[in-house]
């Protein structure tokens, strides 16, 4: 097996780049590609969270008139949610946290030189890149950009005349999808050859960091989810523009026929939530590896229980593909499969629960200390459990009800799936910024950051289930037409102050990244002192990783405050540990 | 700085906790049969997860700062793996709690959808499209008459809106209506259709929802116990005009639902 590994080494490494274009544009290194993704999402989550903004501007100030855009109008604020949606989902939360530091990291923490296949790791780059070019020259068509939502149900996403940007633009919202969905899929096999050939000697799958679990996983989902949404998106192209029927029945728009029939509009929504649960899952499983993995180097202890967590990351990416009617309840599907798809939406919520045990025991009796990563890692543990503690309602059909496409679903999924996700992102550009960029991050800029967005996330998105208790239903592009909206317009008030403040926080993080590029404190190899791979090797990390020489693993990924070892922590290259105990 | 964290993260427990306990907002008054025993299983779900929430956000805090670094003179961290009798522990723990929730509410639920409407259920057809909804009742004959997409026709109004066949004979005592009339303390049957995209029925006081799906007929039922007026909304995304796309189910006594219908009837005649 040792011979083996190390020729798929030989096979996989290549010589370094001399040319510009061949180091920074057109990369093989899975350095620069995680990096050239990095920023790719970085674009991406400003430019939704400004969407975000007019969004919320336009709910309580209907009529203001803002320099440049004007006024915001009904259909105008439809395309802002439906592109805040996607931008956010498919460029921002499946973009960094396995594109970004997956890519830049698997590869390093199993002790490889490269991904498997670096040709295809830059198309996959480069695809998603275009694919978001795409996505955004909808907003510049005639039209303007789709107002279906990002589920894009049919027949409103399928019809021209269902309203206004269902035209050209909608037709570029699922072209850019099914670009992103082949860069997806390509990104996906890389992952998951790379963590099945590439381990280095000695890196055991049980040895593996929960990062690398994570990112096998996802990848493992990616695969499986993301060929799905595309044959669905390809479906939706032809019954809009080669007269097919899948998704359209017998309909008229404003009395007009609409020429399609016999198709099924449910049959969309099956498909598109077979990847959308799972894609849940593909935001959030990074995340909770790398804050499991902070935890422990910043509580200067093993993590608490790495099999349970293994296995608990398995079975909510095995559990993830039988949930996904859950969004479904109030669809018309019939109600045995709902209660079917009840049960096991709520078995999901267990590796869910032993997560949140396990991470809570790692920090017990630990020595925390509060570097910018784990405040982050914390407050992704506390967002977790707030977002996650209103899905047992949700998942429930008889409360699903009364909750279903209210803005308690709102805050349930932006808690959980984009916040956690988000705090997951950030914990990771605190932790591997040094490595990547040979620089510290400011600790005092990054403190008020944290701050900042975790009172501010939670200002914007825990009142959304008072909300949404209340019957607020999401998508309304005006408060004024259902009285028993009315009394609710100061929440609404509320969070948009909210949202001003925390997004204004943002620029924190934002320029302490540039600054520190250039001015931050230089990097030593193990800032953190840590045992994984990545800080065996220098800062940042040579063409090849670890410099013409292989690692070789001896010891588990978070051996920490070992009874009689010279330090706190163990390096996984570091002579094999003998334990008294054992 | 772990003071700093427990402080603000028990701050965002108890408000967030406070605003739920003191119920400052909360589900609208509920009016139908289903109403009570929906709302008690929310009641009893809320509890459950209220504690977990509060529970685990207390500790996140107290351990943050408690398990502190406090330099040289602090213990060192315990020299741990996990504990195999713990992970079962918990992990059976939270699954009976979760699919036992999930288990209690199941009659609710199948008294709901898997259960068909009672034979003498008062039927109105509801139909959605951009951005209305109407009403139609089946008249005497308790038969309704065909519809046709091609008579659809939005600028007509009611019948002609529904595309409703006059030449069926059924279709003569066939009423549409733009607000819902029902009897109190009556089953209501609601067969749901939509003519151009996928609208979703909604009366917030009668815990009902349920999609309008084109090329589907949906049957459903509630019993509304209190007379008066209510909201209905839209409540999945159908187009530029979802946000106005609101009706109101009017809810009076058997003796005006029953006039109130022969009226109409005898308009049409």
């Amino acid at each position: 097996m040792a011979t083996g590994e190390l020729a798929a080494h030989g096979a996989h490494a290549h010589a370094a780049p001399t040319s510009w274009i061949r180091k920074y544009v057109f990369s093989l290194d899975h350095k620069v590609i995680g990096i050239q993704y990095f920023f790719l999402a970085l674009t991406a989550v400003f430019v939704g969270m400004f969407l975000s903004l007019l969004m919320r501007i336009h709910l309580i100030w209907p009529g203001v008139s803002l320099p440049i855009f004007g006024e915001i109008q009904p259909a105008t604020y439809l395309s802002l949610l439906t592109m805040h949606g996607t931008i956010m989902v498919f460029f921002v939360l499946t973009t960094a946290p396995q594109g970004g530091f997956g890519n830049y990291f698997l590869p390093i923490q199993i002790g490889a030189p490269d991904m498997a296949f670096p040709v295809l790791n830059m198309l996959s780059f480069w695809v998603t890149a275009l694919a978001f070019g795409v996505m955004i020259a909808a907003f510049f068509v005639v039209g303007g950009a789709p107002l279906h939502g990002w589920t894009g149900y049919p027949p409103l996403s399928a019809l021209q005349a269902a309203g206004p940007g269902e035209g050209l633009g909608a037709d570029l919202w699922i072209t850019s999808i099914a670009l992103f969905c082949i860069g997806a899929l390509m990104s996906a096999l890389n992952f998951i050859t790379t963590t099945l050939d590439m381990r280095t000697k000695g890196m055991t799958l049980m040895r593996m960091p929960l990062t690398c679990w994570a990112w096998f996983i996802t990848a493992i989902l990616g695969l499986l989810a993301f060929g799905v949404l595309l044959s669905a998106g390809i479906l939706l192209l032809l019954d809009r523009n080669a007269g097919t029927s899948f998704y359209i029945p017998l309909v008229t728009i404003n009395g007009q026929l609409a020429g399609h029939k016999g198709g099924s509009p449910l049959l969309w929504q099956h498909l598109f939530w077979f990847f959308g649960h799972p894609e849940v899952y593909i935001a959030i499983l990074p995340a909770m590896g790398l804050c499991s993995q902070l935890l422990s180097v910043f509580s200067r202890k093993p993590i608490f229980g790495y099999k349970a967590m293994v296995y608990a990351l398995l079975s909510i990416g095995f559990l993830g593909f039988m949930v996904w009617g859950h969004h479904m309840f109030m669809s018309g599907m019939s109600p045995y499969t709902a209660f079917a798809f009840s049960v096991m939406t709520m078995a999901i919520g267990v590796p869910s629960a032993i997560k949140t045990f396990n991470w809570l025991s790692t920090i017990w009796k630990g020595r925390i200390r509060f570097a910018s990563p784990m405040l982050f890692a914390l407050g992704f543990v506390s967002l977790f459990v707030s977002g996650g503690i209103s899905g047992p309602f949700l998942a429930q059909p008889v409360l699903d009800i009364q909750l279903h496409d209210t803005y308690f679903v709102i805050g349930h999924f932006h808690l959980i799936m984009g916040v956690a996700s988000i705090f997951g992102m950030f914990a990771a550009t605190y932790y591997w910024f040094p490595k990547m960029f040979g620089r510290m991050m400011s600790e005092g800029m990054a403190r008020w950051h944290f701050l900042i967005t975790l009172i501010g996330t939670y200002a914007i998105f825990m009142p959304m289930h008072y909300l949404g208790m209340a019957g607020h239903l999401r998508r309304y592009s005006q408060l004024t037409e259902l009285n028993y909206l009315h009394p609710l317009v100061g929440v609404q008030t509320f969070m948009t102050y909210a949202a001003f403040v925390t997004i204004g926080g943002q620029f924190i993080f934002l320029f302490n990244l540039f600054w520190s590029m250039k001015f931050g404190k230089r990097a030593s190899d193990n800032p953190w002192e840590a045992t994984t791979l990545e800080w065996i090797t220098a800062t940042p990390p040579p063409h090849d990783n670890f410099g013409g020489h292989i690692p070789v693993v001896f010891n588990g990924p978070y051996e920490y405050s070992v009874p009689g070892a010279p330090r706190d922590f163990v390096m996984q290259t570091d002579p094999p540990l003998v334990l008294k105990a054992h | 700085m772990g003071l700093v964290l427990l402080v603000v993260i028990w701050l965002i427990t108890f408000i967030s906790a406070y605003f739920f306990i003191a119920k400052t907002w909360w589900l609208p008054v509920g009016a139908s049969a289903a109403a009570a025993g929906i709302d008690h299983h929310f009641g009893t779900t809320y509890l459950l997860m209220g504690f977990v929430f509060v529970a685990a956000q207390v500790l996140l805090g107290l351990f943050a700062w408690q398990y502190r670094d406090r330099g040289s003179a602090g213990k060192p961290a315990l020299y741990s793996h996990g504990n195999n009798t713990l992970e079962i522990t918990w992990t059976v723990l939270t699954a009976v709690l979760f699919i036992g929730l999930n288990f209690m509410s199941s009659s609710i639920w199948a008294s709901e959808r898997f259960r068909p409407a009672v034979s003498n259920a008062v039927q109105v057809e509801v139909t959605g499209m951009q951005f209305a909804w109407y009403f139609r009742y089946p008249g005497p004959d308790g038969k309704f008459g065909a519809t046709k997409p091609e008579l659809q026709d939005p600028s007509a109004g009611s019948e002609g809106a529904i595309g409703l066949d006059t030449t069926d004979p059924a279709s003569k005592d066939d009423v549409v209506a733009g607000v819902m009339y029902v009897p109190v303390n009556r089953e209501i049957e609601v067969i749901l259709r939509a003519e151009d995209v996928i609208h979703s029925f909604f009366i917030p006081a009668m815990r009902f929802k349920q999609d309008a799906v084109p090329g589907i007929a949906i049957h459903m039922h509630f019993t509304p116990i209190t007379t008066g007026d209510y909201e209905v909304a839209c409540s999945q995304l159908c187009g530029l005009g979802h946000y106005k796309m609101h009706g109101i189910l009017r809810v009076v006594s058997q003796k005006d639902f029953d006039e109130w219908l022969a009226a109409r009837e005898a308009e049409k005649q």
